[in-house]
């Protein structure tokens, strides 16, 4: 389970409505799988369909985190126009089994957001716990 | 030696190389991180050629990308 602030719940919705057609992406910082705050990270595909991070910027955040005692504990990203599932491309890249993987998607009436634990290729569903 | 890694200091055996350390870090697909030691970004076609010393901070993130 993680849990999360509704504030980064909202901040999380809001960058994806921002960025949408684009897809949005982010880490989410935190300890003992409690969320702390959004990290909102540049999509360097530009992409509806893609997102890759910026290996630069991911050591930014990085060491941000870690000077504050803090973990990326969660990547995120939006899926304009699908639902938020992990695709096949997200589970056949979802390298870091230290992360959780929450997805927002934004094809339905209302925002929907879900976490995901991928490891192996294997996909479990977490739950999120507003806070 | 003592290196730093990912934040945490460790002891591990003199002249180890990076591949060696990605090796005892599990990490399965080394080609899949992006490697930083004292700050200096190390080039995947690098690897092979580092040789660690006492005292090195080495970080290292996975890829991180998807798709819809």
């Amino acid at each position: 389970m993680i849990k999360m602030p509704q504030s980064v719940y909202d901040e999380i919705v809001a960058h994806a409505l921002k960025d949408t057609p684009i897809e949005a992406c982010g880490y989410l910082a935190g300890i003992n799988g409690e969320v702390k705050y959004a990290i909102p990270m540049k999509n360097t595909d530009a992409s509806n369909e893609h997102f890759s991070f910026d290996p630069q910027e991911q050591f930014d955040a990085f060491k941000k985190t870690q000077k504050e005692g803090l973990r990326l504990i969660s990547v995120y990203h939006s899926h304009p126009e699908t639902p938020a599932r992990p695709s096949e491309e997200d589970i056949r890249l979802a390298y870091d089994p230290n992360v959780s993987y929450v997805i927002v998607s934004l094809a339905g009436e209302t925002p929907d957001m879900k976490s995901f634990i991928i490891k192996n290729k294997t996909v479990e569903k977490e739950e999120i716990e507003i806070i | 030696m003592k290196l730093t890694i990912n934040g945490d200091t460790k002891e591990l055996k003199d002249g180890i190389s990076l591949p060696e350390l990605l090796i005892i870090e599990n990490v399965e697909q080394p080609d899949m991180v992006s490697v930083q030691i004292n700050d200096e970004f190390i080039r995947q076609d690098e690897h092979t050629n580092v040789v660690l010393k006492d005292g090195d901070e080495i970080n290292f993130l996975y890829f991180m990308g998807g798709g819809a």
